[in-house]
């Protein structure tokens, strides 16, 4: 059974990577994905903000044409994606009028058939962590990883479910045990970054993320683990900064959980795209025997 | 034969607790409402039965008004309950009957609005007397009973 | 409560629950299970050897958990009657068949595992339901810790703190090693006025014991700072306000007006995020032990005992009063009285109040054998009536009764009866039955048909 696999904007830049990773995992663990064909933006954010309209037809588009294209699901592995996916596909099947009239915009009809996951949903409740865990080749022995949500995978609670505590959710720690690694619990799980404030307020991004940072230190992590591109982005690529702003050497990479999932089942550095991250996870791996 | 203007007599029956305590309140404080109408004092709208509307029909009245505690303010916890869900079912026979809706009335007034008890009796009694006595369904064989 | 247990005219069951009640006003007919507690209270000195020398530990209820208490055990040291029972879930003896420790040491002979449930059933005049209140599981704030936190605990975990007789011996220590905290912080309104956790209203009491709770603190640890996070105060009652002003001017609690966002473990502290909205700032605060001003809420069974005795309750659980202002002691079913926080969430002076006011009631109720009330009540013609029951479901007041009677002939026949004294004179019975047999005194069809004539002239 395929699974209708919706990429994303960040996949196609900033994230390659997650895209590169998420599919050599999936084919290694033997599950069949089908990009949708002709996607669109999700909208994230900026749609949101600006028109309650926009927000929903763009990703009514998405989830339309994977009805069309024979899908029975739709698995995205930004959580922005999935969020806005998940929230339009409620919101249109419990308002019939909004509904309509998305789909007049649009010029698609859209029957609410499909599954709307996200990646973690993909690995901890299709797959299940059992199954993964056979798979392992390489444990990730002796590695402390702490595994950052961010805002839009546990929240609103109403409409996504990822995990059923959002205050404390545990879906991603599950893995990270079952690969071998060490998941110890911190305070900033479900902290916010300053996500797409990036470019128009810059100074709010360091200040968040530079918390997360300070105490993923603090918990002792020698990586954190993302499952959402922006999360990445902000933790990743602003991560010189703060560590200058701070006067401390953060060295701490940022890795998608496609990644770790990866290197423990086997899979090379440079074949998972991972020589593309600014704070190099290279070290740490060679140091701890698994590349 | 000097032709007397017709005036609507029409019957109140208001609950003791509001209704009646608010017409009360209304005369103390001198607002008027018109004599056309009598007040029959009931303890609960809830003691209201169906036919007490269509006797005073019967008898000639031209219009019946029926008041009580606001919803939730029952003096008897859930009586106006009753007595509304009494009065839409009368409401459906006295339409199937071919009796106008401004002659048959209800309303909730509580103890201390004097100024609307006054103001309900007063759009009652011009209501009913814009759409005339009630000759229809006046028995006539009850005259001089 | 000594001088209750010694006065000839109370008796005192206690570990008993109130399973049936039946009849009306004047003549309740009471089903009371008395639970074996298998200790005989007869028997039993209160000499304590039992629960010292008892080796099954269990964390004490009374203590909200921080400390511990034995299998058989007396709640807390002035406890009427001074007779432990025994945790029949803990016990040895009864989940393993062995141990019999406290009976062997036993020197009254007091201890008896084979003792059963005692039913009592009696009649009584008159019912006070006094039931109290639970307290809100701060669990579901998950953003404070969601329990996981050892040092952010309840307000009455830290009652139990500075009790002398608590699990610290009254030394404020923190749960999770033991040290004196130097800053601590509280938030008030926690399960109270948050719709989204379904409790809209101020559980009234809470304001007043932080600030008590602060002063306190300030008394035993001299080098305390309190820090208040509130979003309003509510200090009405009689110098409660002059009592808030001292905690602040006095005892150096400093108050902040805004709701904490989050906390966070960091090393052995706990970070405090939280906003001052009069300055317009955020706030965060290092502090040692977080202090949960939790709310009150009604008796998790509280539903259950209001459908025993036939009275209303409202969304949340809280028994429903005859009438909010005028008659907030006094139900829908004479004879049943509500005092304290069944009621609604209330503080000691306004619940002595209420307890005294009920007592009064049942006073002037007692006063007499025979009770007058208003004539004007309805009753049934039991040669028409088909006891079709409509008029049953329509009063209120649950007036109208089934009665057997005998006949002449010695058959018996069920019927209908209106109890008077029940009846409060609506009418809403007279205008629901289907036969016309059931009239209200001074109210009848025919009186107010004879006015309807009388106007219609």
């Amino acid at each position: 059974m395929a699974y209708g696999y919706y990429p994303g904007c960040s996949s196609h830049g900033t994230a390659r990577e997650y895209d590169i990773s998420t599919k050599k995992v999936c084919e290694r663990l033997g599950l069949e994905l089908k990009e949708v064909e002709d996607w669109n933006c999700c909208g994230a954010s900026p749609a949101h903000a600006t028109s309650e309209e926009l927000s929903l037809a763009l990703p009514f588009r998405n989830l339309a044409l994977a009805e069309k294209q024979g899908l029975n699901s739709i698995m995205s592995t930004c959580s922005a994606c999935y969020n806005r996916l998940k929230v339009a596909d409620e919101i249109l099947k419990n308002t019939p009028e909004i509904s309509s009239r998305v789909s007049e915009i649009v010029g698609e009809s859209y029957n609410s058939s499909l599954k709307v996951i996200h990646f973690l949903d993909l690995i901890s409740k299709e797959l299940g962590i059992e199954r993964v865990k056979e798979k392992v080749q390489k444990p990730l022995a002796d590695i402390k990883v702490v595994s950052y949500y961010g805002c839009l995978l546990t929240r609103p609670p109403e409409f996504v479910s990822v995990d059923p505590d959002p205050e404390n959710p545990t879906v991603m720690e599950e893995i990270i045990g079952a690969l071998g690694a060490e998941a110890p619990d911190w305070s900033h799980k479900t902290e916010c970054c300053g996500a797409s404030l990036a470019l128009s307020r810059t100074d709010i991004v360091l200040r968040l993320s530079g918390e997360i940072l300070k105490s993923a230190r603090f918990a002792d992590a020698d990586c954190i683990a993302v499952a959402c591109p922006l999360c990445y982005a902000n933790l990743d690529m602003r991560q010189a900064q703060i560590s200058s702003m701070h006067g401390v050497d953060y060295s701490l990479p940022v890795l998608f959980i496609s990644e770790l999932i990866g290197i423990a089942l086997g899979i090379g550095y440079k074949e998972l795209g991972m020589n593309k991250h600014m704070v190099s996870a290279k070290t740490l791996l060679t140091e701890k025997g698994l590349i | 034969m000097e032709e007397t203007k017709w005036e609507p007599k029409v019957v109140g029956f208001l609950c003791h607790w509001c209704s009646y305590a608010g017409a009360d309140l209304s005369g103390s404080a001198r607002l008027e409402y018109p004599h056309n109408i009598r007040i029959i004092r009931i303890p609960c709208s809830g003691r209201v039965d169906p036919m007490f509307i269509l006797r005073a029909l019967q008898n000639g009245v031209d219009g019946v008004i029926v008041s009580g505690c606001h919803p939730g303010d029952c003096h008897y916890q859930s009586g106006n309950f009753h007595a509304r869900r009494k009065f839409a079912v009368i409401r459906r026979l006295l339409d199937y009957v071919g009796i106008e809706p401004e002659r048959v009335q209800f309303s909730w007034v509580a103890a201390s609005e004097g100024p609307k008890m006054a103001q309900v009796i007063n759009e009652f009694v011009e209501g009913v007397r814009k759409v005339g006595p009630n000759r229809l369904f006046k028995d006539e064989r009850r005259d001089g009973e | 409560m000594v001088e209750s247990s010694q006065n000839e005219n109370i008796e005192i069951l206690t570990y008993s629950e109130v399973e049936e009640v039946g009849g009306y006003i004047g003549n309740f007919d009471v089903k009371i299970r008395k639970k074996a507690r298998f200790v005989d209270i007869d028997k039993c000195t209160g000499c304590g050897t039992c629960y010292q020398k008892c080796p099954v530990k269990v964390p004490s209820e009374f203590d909200m958990e921080m400390g511990m208490r034995k299998a058989i055990y007396v709640p807390f040291p002035q406890a009427v009657p001074n007779v432990p029972v025994i945790d029949k879930e803990h016990c040895r003896m009864f989940t393993k068949g062995k141990c019999s420790i406290c009976q062997k040491l036993c020197q009254a002979d007091a201890v008896d595992y084979e003792q059963k449930d005692e039913i009592i059933e009696d009649r009584f005049g008159a019912i006070v339901v006094a039931t109290g209140y639970d307290l809100f599981d701060a669990s579901v704030y998950g953003e404070y810790g969601g329990g996981r936190f050892k040092d952010v605990i309840t307000g009455l975990q830290l009652e139990r703190l500075i009790s002398p007789a608590g699990p610290t011996g009254g030394h404020i220590k923190r749960p999770s090693d033991g040290k004196e905290p130097k800053n601590v912080v509280f938030i008030q309104c926690v399960g109270s006025r948050d719709i989204e956790k379904g409790v809209p209203y101020c559980s009234n009491v809470c304001c007043m014991y932080t600030a008590k709770q602060a002063v306190l603190l300030k008394e035993h640890l001299p080098e305390v700072q309190t820090n208040i996070f509130y979003m309003d105060i509510r200090s009405a009652g009689k110098n409660y306000e002059q009592f808030v002003q001292r905690t602040m001017e006095q005892y150096g609690a400093l108050y902040i007006r805004g709701r904490v966002s989050k906390i966070y473990q960091r090393g052995d502290k706990l970070i405090v995020k939280g906003a001052d909205t009069l300055v317009g700032i955020q706030v965060e605060v290092e502090a040692d032990m977080v202090v949960l001003a939790t709310g009150i809420t009604p008796r998790h069974d509280s539903k259950n005992l209001a459908g025993i005795l036939s009275i209303p309750y409202d969304q949340f659980g809280f028994f429903t009063e005859l009438h909010p202002k005028l008659a907030p002691i006094e139900t829908v079913t004479s004879g049943i009285f509500l005092t304290g926080a069944c009621q609604a969430p209330k503080d000691i002076p306004d619940t002595v109040a209420s307890a005294s006011g009920a007592a009064a009631k049942v006073a002037s109720l007692f006063s007499s054998d025979e009770m007058s009330m208003e004539p004007l009540v309805s009753t049934i013609d039991t040669a028409v009536c088909s006891m079709c029951k409509a008029c049953v479901e329509v009063c209120p007041y649950g007036a109208i009764q089934e009665e057997e009677i005998t006949l002449r002939d010695g058959t018996k026949k069920k019927q209908l009866i209106v109890l008077e004294s029940v009846c409060h004179g609506c009418g809403a019975c007279v205008s629901t039955c289907r036969s016309s047999c059931i009239m209200l005194r001074g109210m009848t069809d025919e009186q107010i048909f004879d006015e309807l004539m009388a106007v219609a002239q």
